[in-house]
């Protein structure tokens, strides 16, 4: 994993994190690596890991069992919603991406749907050419 | 909070020459702190007063409670910028050296260490190249069961591969009873590994902070932090 170093090094962990749970990358409730291994591999200090798994555990993404380690959640509601807020985040930075460019919304419906119904190749995932309802 | 050392006003003076100057640095227990500079901004030197080698010119550090001295050397590993070892040793030599000479020194994990380094024990040191001799100078420091750890310059001069490898064996020998002080000028490659740094330049602290916050409140990273700060 490449860090941006202009943003505090926990945090990108925790996207990662939050981005493999939704992915299917992680499993739900399955044990987390140590925060030793985990430090180790993204080589990092084992604090900045430790503090990561702490604001997940807030989130209540993932829990501590005593003495065994951390898992990962088993409750589909907050996998459901951690999807929502990633979602959320990519239709936010596209659209503040569109605003910049002085796109009106409506245009940017009609250039979306144009995306969508012409389809087309972007980072490999070929998006079908459907009709939108 | 556990301050496993504390320098309060120090300062070192070489005749007319302020190497450091009034300088309070508390340093914690489990963490990894970074002591970052321009060349001769008086980093080596605070190194240098942790280890004992020199003695303040005025203040005071403190290293566990107590001066430096034969108590903290036995808890303190010092690794020293350059090369410290005799002409004649071959890697084998400086292993049962750090053997004899440290109590808390740990044989099999430095042989893990030099197996991880590729360091042959059979090789003679003046014959072992920049990135070589800072793998093997790294696997003794750290070989050791110290509570302190104090690391000038590991990466200075060395080819990636090393330096990879030294950061990972720094990773390795870190945990929560243990602290390690890097003095560095190569920041982008040890920024991960921090959690707290001081800027020190002519001998004065100029900014300290912890690493994830500094991020967080400038948007920048540590190496850009120094840029902004030492270039204007």
């Amino acid at each position: 994993m490449d860090f941006n170093h202009n943003i505090p090094i926990y945090c990108q962990i925790i996207q990662q994190i939050k981005q493999d749970t939704v992915l299917g990358r992680l499993k739900p409730g399955q044990k987390m690596p140590s925060v030793r291994e985990m430090a180790g591999k993204l080589k990092v200090n084992p604090n900045t890991v430790q503090r990561a798994y702490l604001e997940l555990e807030r989130e209540n993404i993932v829990f501590t069992k005593r003495g065994m380690g951390t898992y990962l959640t088993k409750q589909e509601d907050i996998i459901h919603s951690l999807k929502k807020e990633l979602s959320g985040k990519v239709i936010r930075d596209f659209l503040e991406g569109m605003n910049q460019l002085e796109y009106s919304n409506d245009h940017i419906m009609r250039v979306l749907r144009e995306h969508l119904e012409e389809g087309r190749k972007i980072n490999g995932t070929y998006f079908k050419k459907q009709p939108i309802k | 909070m556990e301050h496993i050392l504390k320098s309060s006003q120090l300062s070192k003076y070489f005749y007319q020459k302020k190497a450091l100057q009034k300088v309070d640095i508390n340093i914690e227990k489990g963490k990894i702190y970074g002591i970052l500079g321009p060349n001769g901004g008086g980093k080596s030197t605070f190194l240098k007063l942790a280890a004992g080698l020199l003695k303040p010119s005025e203040g005071e550090i403190l290293i566990d409670g107590k001066k430096p001295g034969v108590y903290t050397k036995s808890i303190v590993s010092y690794l020293p910028e350059g090369n410290y070892f005799y002409k004649w040793m071959r890697i084998q030599d400086a292993l049962s050296f750090f053997g004899d000479f440290y109590a808390d020194f740990d044989v099999e994990k430095a042989r893990q260490n030099f197996d991880f380094m590729k360091l042959d024990e059979k090789e003679k040191i003046s014959s072992l190249s920049k990135g070589m001799l800072g793998r093997l100078k790294l696997s003794l420091a750290m070989s050791r069961n110290a509570s302190l750890f104090l690391l000038d310059e590991p990466l200075n001069g060395i080819d990636p591969i090393s330096r990879e490898k030294i950061i990972t064996s720094i990773l390795e020998a870190f945990n929560p009873k243990s602290t390690i002080i890097i003095c560095s000028h190569l920041i982008v490659y040890i920024e991960k590994l921090l959690d707290y740094v001081f800027f020190l330049s002519e001998g004065q602290i100029i900014l300290e902070g912890n690493v994830e916050d500094l991020r967080n409140k400038k948007n920048l990273s540590i190496d850009q932090l120094y840029q902004e700060v030492f270039q204007s």
